[in-house]
């Protein structure tokens, strides 16, 4: 890779040893995707959950900031893996919750900016189009890329730290022009309803273009998605076939229509089988709404649902450290919680040791929203079912879907 | 037989594969703890993947593989290396920082040449991969 005078400092050692690790890092990866050189970035975001992260993690973390390592750029943070205020609710261990203070001691020292969202692009400050930026985690990065026309390639933890620290990253991928342009085009004739049917909607389109390198074009939407709504339809999508951009007409900025033929037509009864495909019906342990966090819109929504009921299942409704307080400030918390609920924030649910959270409280049978979290889970022992916000609201009531 | 990949890093490693056209994500398909695919519609689902080569397609799922390749390493719960017919960032992320060695990129499909319990060779130098 070219390196410039500043790069070629931070790799001699000049600007501490945390910086030159960091870069070091960087250049492994840029040569293996033959970056030629790096792009300067205008901020980064880190997943670092601890169950991702374990003990060794940590210990990295901390050997950073043990030097003089600083980050470069704004650094904000993916969720966390506890909620300090619920752990009794999840059943996290003093371990967890100790490993998780390390973690925020760790980054604090670094001078990163523990906001623990996953939805920065709706509480933090979303990108703009064509600013570069390294952020880690999919959700974000398809948004960033799909919605705002900003250039991000998925940024794992380690190399989300190093882009804080160095303040660049290798230019590689989505960060070139060339990667960009639509490479498959699919057809729908359905314009989903519900939150739900759009993450089943983006599972598919994930699915058929199939690896991280294949940019659907999509058309046929009878109207502009919300915020909310291509927040659950990029995550789906970068779930279940690690997709980084699509083109929706008349939303992606670069969208063009593609001097190519429709390759797959999907519609109702694909988005439908889809969701037949995760357990239809029956009797649940837990409802959850996560994955990605809630916006204050649709804890609004689920507070109207959850309104004069007395839920027989626990409802854990998970949203970011920015919304809570209003969501507390309008009453919507309260809402939820008096049915029996409970509202989470700074984490996310998947992120949070899932798999100990089962075995403290006996959940296996999970009913939620957010088609990426029914793709994730099955993995962890869980037996999710994929219903609206509306259907989930009831198995917490009826204790079944 | 040797096969060259378009892209490698690591160290050199020899060891027993372990193939099937589909997907790898930490996160989502492996139980860490017992060292086992876990994801039920896994082609490799009960298998253990500690200590073989893993021969798959691609890369799936989200970005904590970076971080978890890292962690299965330094408990020793851990693939040998991974080959597959194309990656995401965080694979190579992941490889990178965890030390795990890595080659992607084949004329074909690579998990139609290597079968699964042959003794697989790589040299991420040459980019090579030898099933002796």
């Amino acid at each position: 890779m070219k390196l410039n005078d500043l790069e070629r400092s931070m790799l001699a050692g000049e600007l501490g040893a945390a910086t030159k690790s960091a870069l070091e890092h960087q250049v492994k990866v840029g040569e293996f995707f033959g970056a030629a050189g790096f792009v300067p970035v205008t901020q980064a975001h880190i997943m670092a959950d601890t169950e991702s992260l374990g003990e060794p993690g940590i210990a990295w973390l901390e050997s950073l900031g043990r030097g003089d390592g600083r980050v470069r750029v704004p650094t904000i943070t993916d969720p966390r893996g506890t909620d300090f205020a619920k752990t009794s609710v999840l059943g996290h261990t003093a371990r967890i919750v100790d490993l998780e203070r390390r973690a925020i001691a760790a980054f604090r020292k670094l001078g990163v900016l523990m906001t623990d969202t996953c939805i920065n692009y709706q509480t933090i400050q979303p990108p703009a189009r064509g600013e570069s930026v390294a952020f880690g985690d999919t959700g974000v990065v398809i948004y960033a890329n799909s919605v705002c026309g900003a250039r991000s390639n998925y940024e794992g933890g380690p190399s989300a730290v190093a882009a804080g620290l160095t303040g660049r990253t290798p230019r590689y991928g989505f960060h070139l022009d060339e990667h960009r342009r639509a490479t498959l085009r699919i057809r729908t004739d359905f314009t989903p309803r519900t939150l739900n049917e759009w993450g089943a909607l983006g599972g598919l389109v994930g699915r058929l273009a199939g690896n991280y390198w294949a940019v659907p074009y999509l058309e046929g939407l009878e109207r502009v998605p919300t915020s909310d709504e291509l927040k659950h339809f990029g995550a789906a999508m970068a779930s279940f076939g690690s997709i980084a951009m699509y083109h929706l007409a008349g939303v992606t900025p670069e969208a063009v229509e593609p001097a190519l033929p429709v390759a797959h037509r999907v519609g109702q009864a694909e988005v439908a089988a889809l969701q037949a495909a995760y357990a239809p019906q029956g009797e649940i342990d837990v409802v959850v709404f996560s994955a990605p966090q809630l916006s204050l819109y649709e804890l609004r929504e689920l507070a109207a649902m959850c309104d004069g009921r007395r839920f027989r299942k626990p409802l854990l409704a998970v949203t970011s450290p920015q919304i809570k307080p209003d969501a507390d400030r309008f009453g919507l918390t309260k809402k939820i919680e008096d049915a029996g609920g409970h509202v989470l924030a700074g984490m996310c649910f998947y992120q949070s040791y899932a798999r100990e959270i089962a075995e403290a409280n006996g959940w296996k049978r999970l009913a939620t929203n957010s088609a990426k979290l029914v793709n994730i889970l099955g993995g962890y022992g869980y037996v999710p079912l994929l219903a609206s916000m509306e259907r989930c609201v009831e198995a917490a009531e009826k204790g079944r879907l | 037989m040797i096969y060259t990949a378009r892209h490698a890093i690591g160290k050199p490693v020899r060891g027993p594969a372990l193939a099937a056209h589909d997907g790898f994500s930490a996160r989502y398909d492996l139980d860490r703890v017992r060292g086992v695919f876990s994801r039920p519609t896994h082609k490799l689902a009960g298998q253990s993947y500690v200590g073989r080569i893993l021969v798959l397609d691609t890369a799936k799922g989200g970005v904590a593989s970076a971080w978890m390749l890292h962690e299965m390493a330094s408990r020793g719960i851990v693939p040998l290396a991974l080959v597959l017919n194309s990656v995401n960032p965080i694979l190579v992320q992941g490889a990178a920082f965890g030390g795990v060695t890595m080659l992607v990129g084949f004329d074909g499909d690579i998990t139609a040449q290597v079968p699964s319990g042959a003794t697989v060779e790589l040299d991420p130098g040459a980019r090579t991969l030898r099933v002796l």
